[in-house]
Order: C-alpha cells, then structure tokens, then sequence
C-alpha cells in the first residue's frame, strides 16, 4: 500500500516535471508559433495597411475591407468561389453517398470486386492535382487537336455540343466542378461507407423484415443515423471547396479572363503579381473568416443532433 | 441476383468513369508526333514511341523536379512526424496546467487557409535569405504538418491504457527513453498511417513550392508540371502526356501497395479534422 502510494508520488513528480515538457513540447511549439501563428497576427496587420515592403507601408484602417466591399474582382471571385463550394460539395457528398450504398447494399463486402471498385473509385485522391487538372485540360482541348471529349461528340454525330470547354467561363466552371468531383467522390465514399459499417446489422436486418426495402431503408434508417458524419464530411469538403487554389490554378489559370478566379486566387495574384501586401493579406483575412463561420456553424449542427 | 443484374450497368459506367481518363493519359503518352494529327486522340499507337518520356524526363526536366520533390518530402515527414510525436507524447502524458491550451493552439491551425499564412513567411524568407531555398520549403512543410500530426497522436495517446507507460517509468526508465523504447514502438503503426497521409500532403503541394521557390532547378513535381506544360502544353502533345504520366507512376506505385492503408489513413485524418 504504502508502496503503492509513494510510487504514485513519484510519478507524479516525474510527469510534472518542467524540464521533460519543456524538452517533448519546445521544438515543435516554437517551430509552429513562429512560422505560423505569428504570421496570422502579422497577416491581420497587414491587412490594415497599403503597400509592400520595399515601397513602403501606410495605414488605412479598415480603408481594403471597405475596398474589397465595393471591389468588382473581389465580389466576383468571392461569388465564383461561392458557387463552386455549392455545387462541389453537394456533388462529392451525393455521389459519394450513393457509392457507399453501392458498396454496402449491392456489391458483396469481402469481394474482390467490391474491394477493386473501392480502391480504383479512391485513386484520384492521392494524385497530384496538377497532373489531374492537366489531364483534364488535355480531355476538354479543342486546338490544334480535339481532346478526348470533343473527339467522341465528333464521332457520335453531336457537333453542335463540341465547343472550346475551358475556353468559356460558363462550360469552364462546369469543367471544375466536375474535376473536382470526380477526384474526391471516391474519398466520401469510403468515409461513409465506414460508417455504413458502424450500423448494427440487427437494425438493418429488423427493418428489412418489417418490409423496408431500397429506397425506404436509406431513407428511414440510413440517412438519419448518418447525419452526424454527413455534416463532418460537409464540413471537410466545404473546407476544401472554398480553399480551392491548385486545381483552379492547374486547370484554367483563373481563365478565360477572370471568370474562373476563386478567392484564394485572386489573394494570390494581388499579393504576388501585383505586390498588394495589404489589400492580399485583406483577402486572406475575410477568406479566413468565412471558413471559420462555416466550420462554426456546421459544429455547432452536429453537436446539437448527438 | 436481380438486384445484381440491374446495377451491372451503373457499375461498367463508374469503372470506365475512373479508369479510361488515366488508360487514355497513358496511352497517349506513347504516341509518335505525327499520330496525334493523323489519328484521333482516342485511337491507340501502332507502335510504342518510348522516344516522349526521354524528352519529358531530359529536356522537360522531369527527372530534376523528382529529385527535388524527394529531398524535400523525406526529411519533412521525418521531422514533422518526429516533433508532433513528441509534442503529442508532452501534452497528453505529461501533466501541466496549460496543456490544454497549448493543444487547442495546435489544432486552430488546422483550418487556417494557407492564405493566411504565405505573405509574411515570404518576407521572412526574404528577410532571411532562406527564399528560393529547399529550406524554405522543408520548414514550411514541418510546421503546417504539425497540427494534424499533433491531433492525431494525441488522441492515439489517450486510448492508450495509462499503466502501460506508467509501468515502465516505476521500473526506473527516464521519461526519454520511455518516449523512444515504448511509446513510439507502440505506436509504430499509428505513425506509419499517419506518414501515408503527410505524404500525400507534402509531395502534392503546390502553392508553397509556387510562392517560395523559382529556380527551375529546385522546383518539385507539381510546380515543375505546371512549368513543363506551360512551354510544351500546347504543341508538343506527347512529351505533355509523358510529363504527367511521370508525375502520376509513383504515386501510383505506393497506391498499388498501400491503398488499403492510405484510404483508412485518410479518411481517419477527415474524422479527426
């Protein structure tokens, strides 16, 4: 007993001492605060300059918030970038949802080839974005050679719908979106479908023999069990949406004009093409918050239905 | 077997969906010039023209931006894993009054826009002569890995039963040599799992490679394909399928072994976020 209590003692000593969390936590926590919670607060102040280094600063306030407000580009990057996570994420979501049903209703679990469609479904997620987009740049191409996609309109007799897809903002967005969808449908699929696995077996078998079936089962049973991981895959996807860069960059350039330039692109080019550190960091800084609301609010939701 | 029947069809659809894009990539990436023009895009060579992949690789520079993705990636992943392993191991074993918020300091930098952040590294990099540098990226890659590593292994050090640790630090063993003899043997899996997924992260960046690095010579794969594409995209068709063929077999490699691994690494990594 006593034993017992002096080894709880010393334990304790030995895991409040000082120098040990100073050692395990130093590294990493000054690494992190200097590179990059320093850099948000130095970003906030940024934004409430105008300038850049070498000519200069001068403060304004919030003079780039009021800027932004009535900035043409701003709104319409920051509508594009709104639109794309509207119909990306529904999109990723959906579709991924109704893979997961295939892989958990139809396709038998263990088989091989319901592991084979998983794993080939996922493969687009671990790609390097730049190569994907370029990829899809080269499926849309018109000149010198048709793409892939114009090529087999051609051959199917469909003329009229062979067009310069990335050529036009309007077909160019559709490009993206399905891109992007395309890439990451296979990631939801198998978060839900993990936790299509998590459901008792008895539920499912319980309802089956009380007649629901198909569309009844996913929508009286299914659905409503799920809803807290929908809304952590909402969350995920939406901070990916609304943070597109790479794929927007590799597939259009933020073109034809300005037509496909999301927010975080249009940060990009101001803070680094035309050296607006001020009125970037301003961009930054309500592309920030709007993530963080979104995130919030969608925490707040699925804190409420656990 | 009804219910099979009907769905073959969805099914042929999704297969040709995922897989014919990249069945198209490389098949078109062993064209000769002249077919391209002759033939349509969908048609396959008559003969394998290897002659695109030496051009990609050389000429392209394809096999320096490899090389630099590499030297960079390595490195960064062991550091990251190391320092957020260790991190994890003070917060969550160790007991002191901020922990808490040392924690939640880590974690609020996981839903930080890179955005965010990019302006003043850049000038710090400036400032410091570290810009156009392969350190500029090996730290940048470190410390916006660590949140994620930090959460990760906390939460793996708090489903561990207490005594396990605890046994060892009574047998007199110090506080490091728990952490490397026990603690991160333990948890070699967990480390492995999250390794697959800071990979992926490291190795497909592009926007810090894009901001901090110019040269040709230490551009990494993705900034190097978007340079390579931006001089031959247009005319040179195949050399431009080779590119990105190259930029996709690695990957692909590590998938063909690990998919079962990196899917769940992955995904874990979303339900944690």
């Amino acid at each position: 007993m006593s034993l017992l209590e002096s080894g709880d003692h010393a334990m304790e000593r030995i895991l409040r001492d000082w120098k040990y969390v100073f050692f395990f936590v130093a590294p990493a926590l000054i690494l992190y605060s200097a590179l990059l919670l320093v850099p948000i607060f130095w970003s906030m102040g940024y934004s409430l300059f105008d300038g850049f280094p070498i000519s200069g600063f001068r403060f304004m306030g919030f003079g780039n918030y009021l800027r932004a407000w009535k900035d043409q580009d701003f709104l319409r990057s920051f509508w594009f970038s709104a639109k794309y996570a509207l119909v990306v994420t529904p999109g990723q979501i959906g579709l991924g949802f109704l893979l997961s049903l295939l892989y958990f209703l139809v396709l038998k679990r263990a088989s091989r080839l319901s592991v084979l469609i998983r794993t080939l479904v996922f493969f687009p997620v671990v790609l390097p974005t730049v190569a994907v987009a370029q990829m899809f740049v080269k499926l849309f191409e018109i000149t010198p050679q048709y793409g892939l996609v114009n090529a087999i309109l051609d051959v199917l007799g469909l003329d009229g719908w062979i067009r310069p897809f990335l050529g036009r903002g309007d077909t160019a967005f559709w490009v993206a979106a399905s891109m992007n969808i395309w890439t990451a449908m296979g990631f939801y699929a198998v978060l839900l479908y993990s936790g299509l696995l998590d459901i008792p077996q008895e539920l499912i078998e319980s309802a089956r023999l009380d007649g629901a079936s198909g569309w009844n089962l996913v929508r009286l049973i299914i659905t409503p069990l799920l809803r807290p991981l929908f809304i952590t895959s909402t969350i995920f996807s939406l901070n990916g949406t609304l943070k597109v860069f790479d794929q927007i960059l590799a597939l259009t350039g933020g073109g034809p004009g300005k037509s496909t330039t999301p927010l975080t692109l249009y940060m990009y080019r101001t803070a680094f093409h035309y050296n607006q550190y001020g009125y970037g960091s301003t961009i930054a800084v309500i592309l920030t918050i709007e993530c963080l609301l979104v995130t919030g609010i969608l925490s707040f939701f699925r804190q409420k239905t656990e | 077997m009804r219910k099979r029947l009907f769905f073959t069809p969805f099914i042929i659809l999704l297969v040709i969906l995922e897989a014919y894009p990249l069945v198209w990539l490389v098949s078109s990436s062993l064209k000769a010039p002249y077919e391209f023009t002759t033939q349509p895009i969908y048609a396959f060579s008559e003969k394998l023209w290897w002659g695109n992949y030496a051009k990609a690789w050389t000429e392209g520079k394809i096999g320096v931006y490899f090389r630099n993705s590499v030297i960079v990636t390595f490195p960064s992943l062991f550091l990251v894993l190391f320092l957020g392993t260790m991190a994890a191991f003070g917060i969550e074993i160790m007991r002191w009054k901020l922990k808490n918020v040392v924690l939640f300091f880590f974690l609020a930098g996981i839903m930080i826009p890179v955005q965010m952040i990019l302006l003043p590294l850049f000038v710090f990099y400036y400032r410091t002569g570290l810009l156009d540098t392969r350190w500029a990226l090996f730290l940048t890659y470190v410390t916006y890995g660590l949140p994620l590593t930090v959460f990760f292994m906390t939460s793996y050090f708090q489903a561990l039963p207490p005594e396990i640790l605890e046994a060892s630090i009574l047998d007199g063993a110090s506080l490091i040599q728990v952490f490397f003899r026990v603690a991160v043997p333990m948890a070699a899996n967990a480390i492995f799992t999250l390794a697959m997924v800071q990979f992926f992260f490291i190795w497909n960046d592009l926007i810090f490679s894009l901001t901090f690095v110019s040269k040709t010579e230490l551009r990494t794969i993705q900034t190097g394909l978007l340079n390579f594409v931006g001089r031959f995209g247009q005319i040179e068709w195949g050399p431009t399928f080779a590119a990105i063929s190259l930029a996709v077999i690695p990957t692909f490699l590590l998938y063909l072994f690990l998919s079962r691994l990196i899917m769940e690494g992955l995904t874990a990594g979303a339900l944690k976020g």
